[in-house]
């Protein structure tokens, strides 16, 4: 029999990480070892009370682990990673405070559909629901912001319930899993720890009510293709799912064999090329006018992976009034969610793409196609029309956010990724930066979160250490995580941040200048203090400051040659300057407002 | 008679801590309005049945059921039409006896074939078992009489069953 002071339960993971089945081991081992098992390289996290012991045996694992500044910055970088290699991210936080600081990120991994895979340490099991030192009800809390969670009770469940949450978190509709671990049954020096090592594989998980979709119905994708054939004005409307489903070479073949031009949402970007000529952009709220007009006449909606969001539909009732819908997603609770289909149709992305282009062909391929000429010609007079379009700043003034937006995108390479935080600049970069690689750019977009680039382009940089990585952040953002640029100098990985800063929660600013009557409120943050520069420095990054357009250039080339630090190149920009165009709220998408420039023509 | 508003689902979920409160909040949270719920053990300890009557003008019934198959613990829903299936409810309910009501209390017992379960000399409890419209009824003609306490179980249903060919 154990006690509680007896010798720890130590196994021979301690020395050669590859206990036999049936071999005595503690459950902070079988945890350790279980990730690594599901492929974990990296893992995000802060430990505190209730993961002691879990921490203990990472000293002896092969994960990296990344030493975060707050729990929300383990959440992102996982978010980031994941987002960046299609590997789910792993974040480990104590009990608590630590728990609940995580909650933003699972909540924007849950919107957004992004796998990671989240431990939480717990107060012991006997303790928990007595009001323990951080305790909280984890479980409880995150329910509504993961794909599902779970409370581990016994020790000898860890193997199991890992491999369970790993393929929770990566099949079907990706998402958040959280796994709860009460500290006991991980504590060496807890017999409730004990257990007899096994392997989890499928066979052992014990998931009798979850079954991802497959392939799609094949009648139902015949439907989608005859619509599709006959089609004069259709648009491929393309979501994240395409990213999700690792779709994008399908999506081409698809849109080249029909002609069909695609519009990318926020979610999207890079899923098909900017450059092709059958690219439109992004749709919704800040699209560009071809994006929201094409989708706005069209006759076919082909929504594939998206969401019908309600910054990308506008005023619902107005909405693509004359369009059919063929809606193809993996997760049939969205098909008809809030737009009604046509044809829906419930399966992977990439596998119904294939399939579509099975039954285009057996309709008798692009010779079979409706005449769109006239819809081409038409998109492409919108484009000439109203590209998107910014003045450029006049000798003296503040920089433009575009211009720097485009400098950045025209002195990186192609495949350099890019994360930003949420307002005004990610408005600026999913526009004006030209994305012609998928898992380039990597956003909040569902949740909306301020603060997000930071930790994630620091998570993408983590998985893809031999691309360049760039955060284009705001100054709020910038205000609300910039602490993990420590993270990033100490662990030694290098991104670089370009803070877009107009002294203001700009696009709030830029609501209450078009819609409150300029009447500013609670958005004038200041751009002198805090002293980026400094700030940035006493970081352990390089701080560059740029005031005018010909600084741009250089300073972009300098922060690219920096590789030993992270580098934050604060640009002061012009607070007046506003996204446009915009569709403004509770209108449909037929009253897009393009730059004032533009308009009166 | 049936309502058609009100469609009954009946789930089979997992026997897990917390499955209840999963099923609970999502229906909080994506605005579907319950009427009715019944949660009980089923012949196999691995699971649980947990039968709901939603109001379908609330919410699509596609949309509830499409994202009640996303909770990972939910094992299979089946949805009953009211028009299609037998549903059944308990009540037990205590009511006055005083003013020389007995007899005729009784008399409505009868009627609706409920049982007394328990009585002294100031009240009576009842109990019955029948379709929720008919519980309405019977808690209408006790009314007066003056209802102490009353407890509804929330209603449980089968397909109906037809004629082999």
């Amino acid at each position: 029999m154990f006690s509680a002071d007896s010798t720890p339960i130590r196994s021979i993971i301690m020395t050669t990480h590859n206990p036999k089945p049936g071999e005595s081991i503690n459950g902070g081992e079988a945890l350790v070892r279980a990730l690594e098992l599901e492929g974990v390289d990296v893992v995000f996290g802060l430990p505190g009370g209730a993961t002691l012991p879990i921490y203990d045996p990472i000293l002896e694992s092969t994960m990296r682990h990344i030493l975060v500044r707050h729990e929300q910055g383990a959440g992102h970088m996982a978010q980031g990673y994941a987002h960046a290699t299609g590997r789910p991210g792993v974040a480990l936080v104590t009990s608590g405070p630590g728990a609940t600081n995580i909650v933003t990120p699972l909540c924007d991994a849950q919107i957004d559909s992004i796998p990671m895979v989240c431990i939480t340490g717990q107060v012991p099991y006997a303790a928990i629901g007595t009001d323990a030192f951080q305790e909280c009800d984890t479980t409880g809390i995150t329910m509504a912001a993961t794909k599902h969670n779970f409370l581990v009770s016994e020790a000898a469940d860890i193997p199991r319930i890992v491999h369970e949450a790993f393929h929770i978190a990566t099949t079907g509709r990706p998402g958040p899993v959280l796994i709860d671990v009460p500290k006991d049954i991980v504590d060496a020096n807890n017999p409730r720890s004990a257990m007899q090592w096994y392997q989890a594989g499928d066979a052992d998980m014990e998931l009798p009510g979850y079954h991802p979709a497959g392939a799609g119905d094949r009648e139902a994708i015949m439907a989608a293709a005859e619509l599709i054939r006959q089609a004069e004005r259709p648009v491929l409307y393309v979501g994240g799912g395409i990213l999700k489903a690792r779709a994008a070479e399908s999506l081409l073949e698809l849109a080249e064999l029909t002609g069909i031009p695609v519009v990318t949402t926020l979610m999207a970007r890079g899923a098909f090329p900017d450059s092709h000529e059958l690219c439109l952009g992004m749709p919704g709220m800040h699209g560009n006018y071809t994006a929201v007009t094409a989708m706005q006449q069209a006759d076919l909606l082909i929504s594939l992976g998206a969401r019908f969001d309600d910054r990308v539909t506008g005023r619902l009732d107005g909405f693509a009034p004359d369009a059919k819908v063929v809606h193809v997603d993996i997760d049939e609770a969205e098909i008809g969610k809030v737009r009604a289909v046509d044809v829906g149709v419930r399966g992977d992305c990439k596998l119904v793409i294939d399939a579509l282009i099975e039954c285009l062909a057996e309709l008798g391929g692009p010779d079979a196609q409706a005449d769109r000429s006239a819809w081409r010609s038409k998109v492409s007079g919108w484009q000439e029309k109203y590209p998107l379009f910014y003045e450029q700043s006049r000798p003296g003034d503040l920089l433009k956010p575009q211009y720097v937006v485009e400098q950045l995108c025209d002195l990186n390479p192609a495949d350099t990724i890019v994360a930003s935080g949420v307002g005004q600049h990610q408005m600026y970069a999913s526009n004006f930066w030209k994305f012609d690689h998928p898992y380039t750019w990597i956003n909040s977009g569902g949740l909306g979160t301020m603060g997000f680039s930071i930790p994630a382009a620091i998570g993408a940089k983590v998985g893809m250490p031999d691309r360049r990585v760039w955060a284009i952040d705001g100054d709020g953002c910038f205000q609300m995580t910039a602490q993990e640029l420590v993270t990033a100098s100490v662990e030694q990985i290098p991104i670089k941040v370009a803070l877009l800063n107009n002294g203001y929660l700009g696009m709030v600013r830029q609501w209450q200048d078009l819609f409150y009557e300029k009447r500013f409120s609670g958005v004038e943050l200041g751009p002198d203090v805090p002293n980026y520069v400094k700030w940035a420095e006493a970081m352990g990054c390089v701080g560059i400051r740029v005031d005018s357009p010909e600084e741009v250039a250089p300073a972009i080339a300098k922060a690219n040659e920096i590789d030993d630090r992270p580098v934050v190149v604060e640009f002061r920009t012009d607070p007046e300057e506003n996204v446009f165009p915009m569709v403004p709220s509770g209108h449909t998408n037929s009253d897009v407002v393009v730059h004032p420039a533009q308009r009166g023509e | 008679m049936p309502n058609n508003r009100f469609h009954t689902i009946v789930t089979t979920v997992e026997n897990k801590p917390g499955v209840l409160a999963r099923v609970a909040g999502l229906f909080s949270r994506r605005g579907f309005n319950i009427e009715s719920l019944a949660v009980a053990p089923t012949d196999d300890e691995r699971f649980s049945r947990i039968t709901f009557t939603v109001d379908v003008e609330s919410a699509p019934l596609e949309q509830v059921v499409n994202q009640l198959d996303k909770l990972i613990n939910v094992v299979s829903i089946r949805e009953l039409d009211p028009r299609s299936s037998v549903s059944r409810e308990l009540m037990l309910v205590t009511v006055s006896v005083s003013d020389g009501h007995r007899s005729r209390i009784l008399a409505h017992v009868d009627d609706f074939r409920a049982y007394v379960l328990n009585e002294n000399s100031s009240v009576m409890m009842l109990s019955l078992s029948a379709r929720p419209t008919r519980l309405d009824d019977f808690e209408e003609v006790l009314r007066p009489y003056g209802i102490v306490e009353l407890q509804r179980t929330g209603r449980v249903a089968l397909p109906s069953l037809t004629d082999e060919a």
